[in-house]
Formats: structure tokens, C-alpha cells, sequence
């Protein structure tokens, strides 16, 4: 019988905890298998968050370490810098990486760090039960927002891939959302392109991934994808928001 | 043998590197030493200060209460710490700056124009090596030769000013 | 040879030559020395310097590092430290070895930048959230501290957990003569199998983690966390006796202080007043024991704890001399530093002379 598909070797057979209709799936199977192509096996250290994928180190079949909420950037620079010819990948949240952490992720990408940055966005906060997070919308309803986001007392979401593509350092900004195949295929291009910008040794990327979480937007899987494909990407436009190659042709 | 010497004048006096010259000297020595100076803001514009502890033996406390030898290179440094130097102790008073006389006569004082030796040496920045000359000659811990092979040393890189601070060093220590 | 060296860059050159290759910091006063020789030293040495953007990213960067099985250090001061204690305590829950330098300043908040030694509570008995020790050192001088430093990594390898020194102002400020060791050669360095330095795949691959969501999980790894600070304990702990064989009155102080003791010492003798000190070295693991084994001195009639604080390693006193001899408190807080005739004036009193 041929084979037409195949789980990547860069994941572990241990299944993911994640709720049905999660996207983190997807996002580990796109990494996993972009590591894969690119020859990171034996090579790749990934670096999991505090969030619902704080058991990332579980799922990659590789070296792991989790850390603190938000210090993700700033463990993989210390990482990167003593490993310099090891791939390094950050996983990190929305409450991660653009609440608690803003200062490392501004930081690494100012510095160009040469790791590559997976931002999961799907505006709440999974792991604790649904609260209001950086990139929650103007009027959704949260735990922490029970009448919905309003600006006036709690700000305005945060445009990650606009916000750090002002920087010098990073090599490659892009916004993508796992809310169809297409977009998905999408997804894993832009990731693979991080990874192999890294391994080129072109400097920081961040690779941000619109998701769901059914659970705590208590919907259903399809109508979560659809609130990620048709209200999310007002807010936060699909796309590549810096590419130092494209600059240079 | 144990001398403790506090040196205090304006941050830019080099109240701090004469008083590592001393430490320096004391290691070619062979003696035990600390050096330890006032930190923080002070250090721009404001009185700055350092201890320095010479000894046959380890020293214990780098804190100096009551100094054997206070050199005083501004008139603050001079009111802040004159009450404080042992009975039969020593202060250098720098003259070129210091119009006031020592109140106590209890104690040794040296008045030294040092700017005006520190011209003659050929640039006023060695004043505060014209009063190393004179304190090595009141105490004699160190030779000269001792001291002047520290400078040469210390200052091996810049040997453009090498001459006017040996000659400082010398004038320091001929004007007592 | 000799050579005069200011106890911050001191620390610096004894921990690179300890086979330190990893420097993460942020500019606090007063221990900017550090990082300052660290930016200039590192690259000579192919190792690595960053000024990380706080604090809080400078432990991080040594977290992820020390994982990946370099030798890595930062250093700070109070406030400084105050901000790392959410990654030490990820360091020891995750078994992670490095070296932490703390030049105390004087507090609480941003307090002052003169020396102090009120951070001792935060460095022994936890400062971070959760159950867990350092390897908690309070040199009195610079070579102490140049001594401690070379052999930190060896010992931070050895229990997987943090080495820490624990200086203040004066120790970073002052220069003295030093000998400074010959470089370790980091092919004698023991193999770390622990580390996650990209090479794991299936079965060998490696996991830096401090997440134990099954509690007899973690409790077992808190009960090994112990098992080795018990070792530590045993095989680490360092202190000195200085003049207390015939002591009636028996100073107890770490670190700086404990050099103004040692001349209050020498003062109160020539007094006639048989004074002695007791100086822990290492303040986590406590000599406890050699400082009941002191209190059951028939010559020792009463301690007296010299701190500048207001007062907390004198209950590590307490706890040691355990009620067999009164134990009093004499400190200075706020930056001041006491002179050893301050030392001498109150024990004087306190005799009744």
C-alpha cells in the first residue's frame, strides 16, 4: 500500500492534551514537520511557555526547555548564544509573549537574535480559564470582560507583527491563521521560512498564528475558526509585515 | 607596622589614583593593603575620598576611624576629617587651595603648594603626585626609586606624561 | 603573582578563569564593575556578554544558558536581585547551576547604594516562591571572594543548583592584593548529560523543566532538591574561628563586617576583654553546629551578632547557640558602616565598663 501521509519524526508519540477543536495542534504538526524538512533532527532545541502549551516539551521530539511566563525570548537568547549552530524555536502565547513578556520579545527582536518565534493569537487567555488577553477584541466577552473589551478601561489590542516590524533586527514578520487549509498551508510556509532564515543565520523572525479556542469562547470548533477568519483578521490583517529578503530584490 | 591614611578632595583632584599609587607601592613592597573609596554621586563635581590601610599583616578593617595620616587636597575635606586624625598624627594640607591653618596642635601639619609644583613639574594634573612625593619622604614607607618605578609602571601606556609626573614626584618629595 | 585588583572585576576574572563563558546582566551601582570588565573579558575568552533589557531577562538568558551546559553568571545588586528571584527560583526548580552575585546595597525599596548585608533573608532562606536553597557564600575579602568564584561552577555542578555570592559595597569597591588562579581547562570539566544542547532526539533527548503538575511528583523532587542541600550541608559548609579557644564574649559576623570585628577583636583584647569571633562562610548551608559547639564553651558568657542590617542573620545565631547563651545585636542599616571602635563602645557597655 503506498503511503500518502506520515506523522513527522520531530514529534513525540505522546498525544497533546489540547481541547478538541484546539488549533495548537495543527501549529506543533507545522513546526514539527518544518524542522523535519529542513534536516533539525538531533539539531533543534525548542523552548515551551507557561500557557496552555506548557507542555510543548511533551509533544517535540527534541531538547526542551520550559520557562517562566514571558521569558521565553530571553531563555532562547541564552540558549542560541551558547548554542549558535543549534536551531532554536520559541512557542509562545498571546498572554505570553504580549502581556507579561513584551519587554524580551521587543528586546530579541531588537536584537536581532537569530531564533525563530512561533505567536500563537487567539486572544484569551486558554489555560486559566478564559480571561481577557493583550489581543482580545473591542467586545469580546472574556471571564475579565464579562460585558466585553471596552477601551476605555482596558485598552486596545495589541498588533504584535505591526509593532515589531518597526525594529531594525528581525528578518522576517508575518501574520497567518490556522483557519483553513489554505490558510494552514499558508502557515507552514511562513514557518518554514523562519526557521530556515535562522539557519541562514539572517536573525530573528517571528511567524504570528491566528488560533482558536473553542473552549474558553465557548463555540463551537467550526464557528471558532470562522470568529478567527472573519473577525480577527479585521484586527489583525493577514500577512508578511517585514521581509529582509524581499527589501533587498 | 599599620598606616591608615585618608585622602579627600574634589572628584577630578585625583584624590582616588593617589591613593592607588600608595596601594600600588605598598604591594611592590611586599606589604599587605587596602584601598577603599567613597562611591556614588559624589564622585562628580562633589568631595571624594578614599581609605588606604598599609601592613606588615593582613589587614583586618578597611574602615578607617581615626586616620594616622589625613591628606587634604580641598577645604571640605579638610573640615570633614581634621577632628578625626590621631592624636600625633599627620595632615597634609594642599596650600594651593587650602587658605585656612590646621586648628589642632596636637598633630604634625605640612602645608604644600602642590599646584604650584605641579606646574613646575610641567602640568597641574600631577599635583596629586607632588603630594605622593612629600608623603612617601614624611612617612618613609617607600623609597623614592620604589615609587617612581610604580608611575613608570602604572603609566606605561600614556609614557608622554611619564617625565612630568616623575618630576612632580620629585618636587613632592624635596619640598619637605 | 600578586596583583591589586577592585573586588568586582576580581570576582569577574576568578569566575571566567572558573570556566565561566556566559555573562547576562542590567547596570545597578554598586557592582557595574562586573558587567563592565565581563563586556570587555568575554570576547577574549569566546564567551558570550549581553546587557539584557531588565533584570528579569538577564536571569532568563542564564536559565536558558545553564540548560544548554554553559557555564553562566550574572550579577546585580539588591533591588536587582530583588527582580531575579522569579528565575531563581525557576533555576533550582529546575536543577540548574550557575553563579549569582549579589553586592548588597541598602534598602528596602530603592533604599541607597552605600553597603549592607539586609538582603541575607532573601539569600538564605529563599527569596523566590516554592521550597528551595542556594549555595549561599559571604566572603570578607577579596581573594575570599576570588577563591569562591574559581570554584563555583565546580560546586554549582555538583549540587545542580546556584552558587551564590553574597558581597556588599565594600567588597565590590575596595581593591587588594590578589592572587589570581591559572584558567580551568574546560576539557576537565565532568559531562553534564542533562543539558539541552540540540543533540537529543527520542529516547536521549533532554528536558530543562521545573513543572511537576502531580503532587507526589514534585514532592519527590523536592525531597531530592534536600537530599542534596543535606550533602551540601555536610560537605560544604565553611567557617572561621578567630580567637575564640579562651572567648568570653563571642562577635558573630559575616563577610566585611566580620574584618571590623576582627579589629574590634584585637581593641577589646588590648583592653583585657577576651573577645573572639565567629565568621561563616558559607551563610546557606549555617554552621549551626560549630556554633553550638562555641556556646558550650564554658569561657563564652554571651554573642553578640554584628550585622549591617537590623537584624537577621543574629536569628541563624539564635537558632545555633539555641538559648544555651544569651545572643544581643549590634547593627548598622541604611548604608552606615560601623567602625571597629563602634564595635568596641558597645561592648564595652555591655560589660560594664
Amino acid at each position: 500500500m503506498a503511503v500518502v501521509f506520515e506523522k513527522t519524526k520531530m514529534l513525540t508519540d505522546v498525544n497533546f492534551h489540547y481541547c478538541p477543536g484546539c488549533t495548537h495542534g495543527i501549529a506543533h504538526r507545522l513546526i514539527a514537520e518544518a524542522l523535519e524538512e529542513l534536516g533539525c533532527e538531533g539539531k533543534a532545541i525548542g523552548i515551551a511557555p507557561v500557557g496552555c502549551a506548557v507542555f510543548a516539551y511533551k509533544y517535540f521530539n527534541c531538547d526542551m526547555q520550559q520557562v517562566a511566563h514571558g521569558r521565553a525570548p530571553a531563555a532562547a537568547t541564552g540558549v542560541k548564544r551558547v548554542c549558535p549552530d543549534k536551531v532554536v524555536f520559541v512557542y509562545q502565547g498571546d498572554g505570553d509573549l504580549a502581556s507579561i513578556g513584551t519587554a524580551e520579545i521587543i528586546h530579541a527582536a531588537a536584537r536581532g537574535e537569530n531564533i525563530t518565534v512561533i505567536f500563537i493569537n487567539n486572544a484569551i487567555y486558554g489555560m486559566t480559564g478564559g480571561q481577557m488577553a493583550p489581543t482580545t477584541l473591542i467586545g469580546q466577552k472574556t471571564t475579565t470582560s464579562p460585558h466585553g473589551r471596552d477601551a476605555s478601561v482596558s485598552g486596545n489590542p495589541i498588533k504584535v507583527c505591526e509593532l515589531l516590524s518597526t525594529l531594525d533586527g528581525p528578518s522576517y514578520i508575518a501574520r497567518c491563521a490556522l483557519s483553513d487549509p489554505a490558510n494552514v498551508m499558508k502557515a507552514k510556509k511562513a514557518i518554514t521560512k523562519g526557521l530556515k532564515n535562522q539557519i541562514e543565520g539572517k536573525g530573528f523572525s517571528l511567524i504570528e498564528l491566528l488560533s482558536t479556542c473553542p473552549t474558553n469562547m465557548g463555540i463551537t470548533p467550526i464557528a471558532a475558526l470562522d470568529y478567527v477568519k472573519n473577525e480577527m483578521t479585521k484586527i489583525f490583517p493577514l500577512g508578511v509585515y517585514k521581509d529582509i529578503d524581499a527589501a533587498q530584490k | 607596622m599599620e598606616e591608615k591614611i585618608i585622602i579627600a578632595g574634589f572628584g577630578g583632584q585625583g584624590v582616588l589614583s593617589l591613593g592607588q599609587f600608595l596601594a600600588y607601592a605598598a604591594i611592590a613592597d611586599g606589604k599587605e593593603v587596602t584601598w577603599l573609596p567613597s562611591y556614588g554621586p559624589e564622585m562628580r563635581g562633589g568631595t571624594s575620598n578614599c581609605s588606604v590601610v598599609i601592613s606588615d599583616e593582613k589587614v583586618a578593617s578597611p574602615i578607617i576611624s581615626n586616620p594616622d595620616c589625613l591628606i587634604a587636597l580641598n577645604k571640605p575635606s579638610l573640615y570633614k576629617f581634621e577632628s578625626r586624625v590621631k592624636p600625633g598624627g599627620t595632615i597634609i594640607v594642599n596650600s594651593s587651595l587650602i587658605s585656612d591653618k590646621v586648628s589642632r596642635d596636637d598633630v604634625k601639619v605640612i602645608y604644600l603648594n602642590s599646584l604650584e609644583l605641579a606646574q613646575e613639574a610641567g602640568h597641574p594634573k600631577t599635583a596629586n603626585i607632588v603630594v605622593l612625593g612629600a608623603y612617601i619622604k614624611h612617612s618613609g614607607l617607600f623609597s623614592l626609586d620604589l615609587v617612581a618605578e610604580t608611575i613608570k609602571e602604572k603609566f606605561a601606556e600614556k609614557p608622554k606624561v611619564i617625565p612630568a609626573n616623575l618630576k612632580a614626584l620629585e618636587l613632592g618629595y624635596n619640598a619637605i | 603573582m600578586k596583583q591589586l585588583m577592585k573586588g568586582n572585576e576580581a570576582i569577574a576574572e576568578a569566575a571566567i578563569r572558573g570556566g565561566c563563558r556566559a555573562f547576562f546582566g542590567y547596570p545597578i551601582t554598586p557592582q557595574n564593575e562586573i558587567p563592565e570588565y565581563c563586556s570587555k573579558r568575554m570576547p577574549e575568552v569566546g564567551g558570550v556578554f549581553i546587557q539584557a533589557e531588565s533584570e528579569v531577562s538577564a536571569i532568563n538568558m542564564v536559565y536558558g544558558a545553564a540548560g544548554a551546559g554553559a557555564r553562566a553568571m550574572t550579577s546585580s545588586s539588591s533591588p536587582g536581585i530583588s527582580l531575579k528571584q522569579e528565575g531563581i527560583s525557576y533555576i533550582c526548580g529546575s536543577e540548574l547551576p550557575c553563579l549569582i552575585v549579589n553586592i548588597v546595597r541598602a534598602g528596602p525599596g530603592l533604599g541607597g547604594i552605600q553597603p549592607a548585608q539586609s538582603d541575607y533573608f532573601q539569600a538564605v532562606k529563599g527569596g523566590g516562591h516554592g521550597d528551595y536553597h542556594m549555595l549561599v557564600y559571604g566572603p570578607e575579602s577579596v581573594q575570599e571572594a576570588v577563591d569562591i568564584a574559581y570554584d563555583a561552577f565546580d560546586k554549582a555542578e555538583k549540587y545542580r543548583a546556584p552558587v551564590m555570592i553574597l558581597g556588599d559595597g565594600m567588597l565590590g569597591q575596595i581593591m587588594e592584593a590578589v592572587e589570581i588562579p591559572p584558567m580551568k581547562d574546560p576539557a576537565t570539566f565532568p559531562k553534564k548529560d542533562w543539558v539541552t544542547d540540540g543533540t537529543g532526539i527520542g529516547s536521549n533527548r533532554r528536558i530543562i523543566n521545573s513543572l511537576y503538575i502531580e503532587p507526589d511528583a514534585l514532592e519527590t523532587v523536592n525531597h531530592r532538591l534536600f537530599a542534596r542541600y543535606k550533602e551540601m550541608a555536610e560537605n560544604e559548609t565553611a567557617f572561621e574561628c578567630y580567637k575564640t579557644d579562651d572567648a568570653e564574649i563571642v562577635l558573630v559576623a559575616y563577610g566585611t563586617v566580620a574584618r571590623i570585628c576582627k579589629s574590634a577583636v584585637n581593641m577589646l583584647r588590648a583592653n583585657g576583654i577576651k573577645a573572639g569571633l565567629f565568621r561563616p562562610i558559607t551563610l546557606y548551608p549555617y554552621p549551626y553546629e560549630v556554633l553550638a559547639k562555641i556556646a558550650a564553651q564554658d569561657s563564652v558568657k554571651s554573642f553578640l551578632a554584628v550585622e549591617l542590617s537590623m537584624g537577621q542573620m543574629v536569628e541563624d545565631v539564635r537558632l545555633g547557640v539555641n538559648g544555651k547563651k544569651p545572643v544581643e545585636f549590634f547593627g548598622r542599616t541604611g548604608g552606615a558602616v560601623m567602625s571597629p571602635e563602634d564595635i568596641v563602645k558597645v561592648v564595652m557597655q555591655k560589660e560594664g565598663r
